[in-house]
């Protein structure tokens, strides 16, 4: 326990430690890339809640990301172009405040995530991962067909969102703010898996008969972390538009999803750094292997079949000398 | 009608051609033990999945304190005060006992929507879930998870989750299956102050356990009650004789 307490310390240090020698060495791309992967880490650790402590394989998570995207995207076009979004009688402003086009994003996506949870959680294993995927797919499809916001093209948002007290435009400053958001989805996590929520999400993904012989819904627990989960995530895709000025609808694509339970497997499944690893590694790789070679997801693929075979608790099992605690 | 805590009507459930509820009517009344004996594959697991909620019956019906549950879910029977324990340990495998007896505290404080505060820090479901421990003997294995249990002991733990609840009523799927001779009595010396607190519809292979501990015994033959009495009515019983007990009667 002391151990893995000390190695994410050590982690998060490494983690900040990168961007600051950026810094130093005036390397600003490096900045880039550490942002990209606290977003992504961002995105998974929202993942893990349903994937690592409920047990919930959701190979649909794209949806939420995008969502987030599409939320950062909508409401900065329309602020850019000075036209008002209308839904209906109702007439909302644009905005480039980054606060309420997070809210935005939370909210929008925990709605779309209780909806896509309700009619997913009938199902189970296979089936909940091929139902998920569909929903991911709908959502892909319905952004490719939505002319009003750039339809295939993607919307491009030509200045950075703002945040009270910041320079955002400044590499190292949204830096700064992408990995304080981690940090606070990480406690979050933290305090979820030993809350007394925690505890029965955990046990209805191990023994769902148990839990529902001492008076819980299993099915119920399951959703509420599929919300928060899909919620998290959400927020991880209004950053990550942020972060390129653009969305388009590959943020809703399903190998996006893919992609972030991957991140997860190598770090850790259920592990509190698992994503925070997994999504630097996944970064490192992309960008020296990706440099190298087209082929650097097959390498990729083989750390993945390695620590699954022989490491079922990823890069952290590895490093604690303890099994995962589970796959 | 009458005064039985749990008591089903009727119940019956086939699956395809094979009856295997038919017209079960039972009762469970305050104080006793009510044990349910019968072949393999008699129908006993599926009439407690009936009872507890798990299989809806296809005719008939399940009363928890003169109150009609038929139609209602596992988790209502259970918050209604409903405890049963698993054939085959159902606990979550990778969590402490500790923990395992702390989600009973917890289904029983119906207050699972806490997402902040650590179970560890919470003194009320601590306290319950420890005392339940205690009472089973597993204070000291509070930490080890229930993977590195042994048989025994998780089965120890399925009835300590059970004690957690307080229940107005226990449901318990052999709870001495494969506990060795020792154990067996340990724990049926354990059941026999439990009945105390609340009735126990009692599941049982095992024959001594059975006779040293019922107040009354149903017999169970292909789905249908064959008899229902005091040990000594039921060993007594031709039907049960030729049926069931056989030479061990
Ligand atoms: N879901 C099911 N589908 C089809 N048949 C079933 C199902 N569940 C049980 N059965 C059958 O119903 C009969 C009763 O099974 P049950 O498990 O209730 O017996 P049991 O009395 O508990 O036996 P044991 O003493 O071995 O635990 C058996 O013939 C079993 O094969
Ligand atoms: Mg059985």
């Amino acid at each position: 326990m002391i151990r893995e307490n000390v190695l994410n310390a050590g982690i998060l240090l490494a983690f900040a430690a990168v961007p600051l020698w950026a810094l130093w060495a005036d390397e600003p791309f490096t900045i880039t890339l550490a942002t990209r992967a606290a977003i992504l880490a961002l995105a998974a650790v929202g993942l893990n809640i349903a994937l690592g402590i409920g047990g919930l394989v959701s190979l649909g998570h794209a949806a939420f990301f995008g969502l987030g995207g599409y939320a950062m995207g909508i409401l900065a076009h329309h602020a850019q172009t000075y036209a008002p979004l209308e839904i209906g009688p109702l007439t909302i402003a644009g905005t480039k405040s980054m606060p309420v086009i997070w809210i935005t994003a939370l909210v929008a996506s925990a709605l779309v995530a209780w909806v896509i949870g309700k009619l997913s959680l009938r199902t189970t294993g296979v089936y909940f991962i091929m139902i998920t995927l569909a929903f991911g797919q709908m959502l892909y499809y319905f952004a490719i067909s939505w002319s009003a916001y750039g339809g295939e093209d993607g919307l491009s948002i030509y200045v950075r969102n703002g945040f009270p007290g910041l320079n955002t435009l400044v590499p190292i400053q949204f830096f700064g703010l992408t990995f304080a958001v981690l940090l606070a989805a990480l406690v979050l996590f933290a305090a979820l898996r030993s809350s007394p929520f925690g505890l029965a999400l955990n046990a209805a993904r191990q023994a769902p008969a148990r839990v529902a012989a001492v008076g819980l819904d299993p099915a119920r627990l399951k959703l509420v972390a599929f919300v928060i989960s899909g919620a998290v995530t959400g927020l991880a895709g209004a950053l990550y538009a942020d972060l390129n000025r653009f969305v388009s609808p590959t943020m809703f694509s399903w190998q996006l999803s893919g992609e972030l339970i991957v991140l997860i497997v190598i770090g850790g499944v259920g592990r509190l750094m698992g994503p925070v690893v997994g999504a630097a590694l996944f970064v490192a790789l992309e960008h020296w292997l990706g440099g190298l070679t087209e082929y650097w997801l097959i390498a990729l693929g083989g750390i993945l079949l390695g620590l699954v075979l022989f490491a079922r608790g990823g890069v952290i099992g590895l490093l604690t000398g303890k099994a995962g605690p589970h796959v | 009608m009458s005064d039985a805590v749990l008591e089903t009507r009727g119940l019956s459930k086939a699956f395809g051609a094979l009856k295997a509820t038919d017209e079960v009517s039972l009762d469970l009344r305050p104080g006793e033990i009510h044990a349910l004996i019968g072949p393999n594959g008699a129908g006993k697991s599926t009439l407690i999945a009936q009872v507890s909620g798990a299989l809806r019956p296809d005719r008939g019906s399940v009363r928890l304190e003169g109150r009609d549950v038929t139609a209602r879910s596992v988790e209502a029977r259970a918050r209604a005060g409903l405890a049963r324990t698993f054939q085959i340990s159902a606990l979550a495998m990778e969590d402490s006992v500790f923990e395992n007896a702390a989600l009973g505290a917890l289904g029983a404080s119906g207050r699972p929507w806490r997402f902040l505060r650590p179970v560890a820090r919470d003194a009320a479901l601590r306290d319950r879930a420890m005392a339940a421990l205690e009472r089973v003997g597993l204070q000291d294995a509070a930490d080890t998870p229930v993977s590195a249990l042994s048989h025994g002991q998780r089965r120890q733990l399925e009835v300590a989750v059970a004690l957690t609840l307080q229940p107005r009523a226990f449901v318990m799927d052999e709870p001495m299956a494969g506990l060795g001779a020792d154990g067996s009595r340990r724990m049926t010396g354990f059941l026999d102050g439990l009945r105390d607190e609340a009735p126990i519809l009692l599941v049982e292979h095992d024959m001594d356990a059975v006779f040293a501990l019922a107040d009354r015994v149903s017999v169970l033959v292909s789905g249908r009650v064959i008899a229902t009495g005091t040990v000594a009515e039921i060993r007594r019983d031709p039907a049960v004789q030729a049926a069931y007990l056989g030479d061990s009667a």
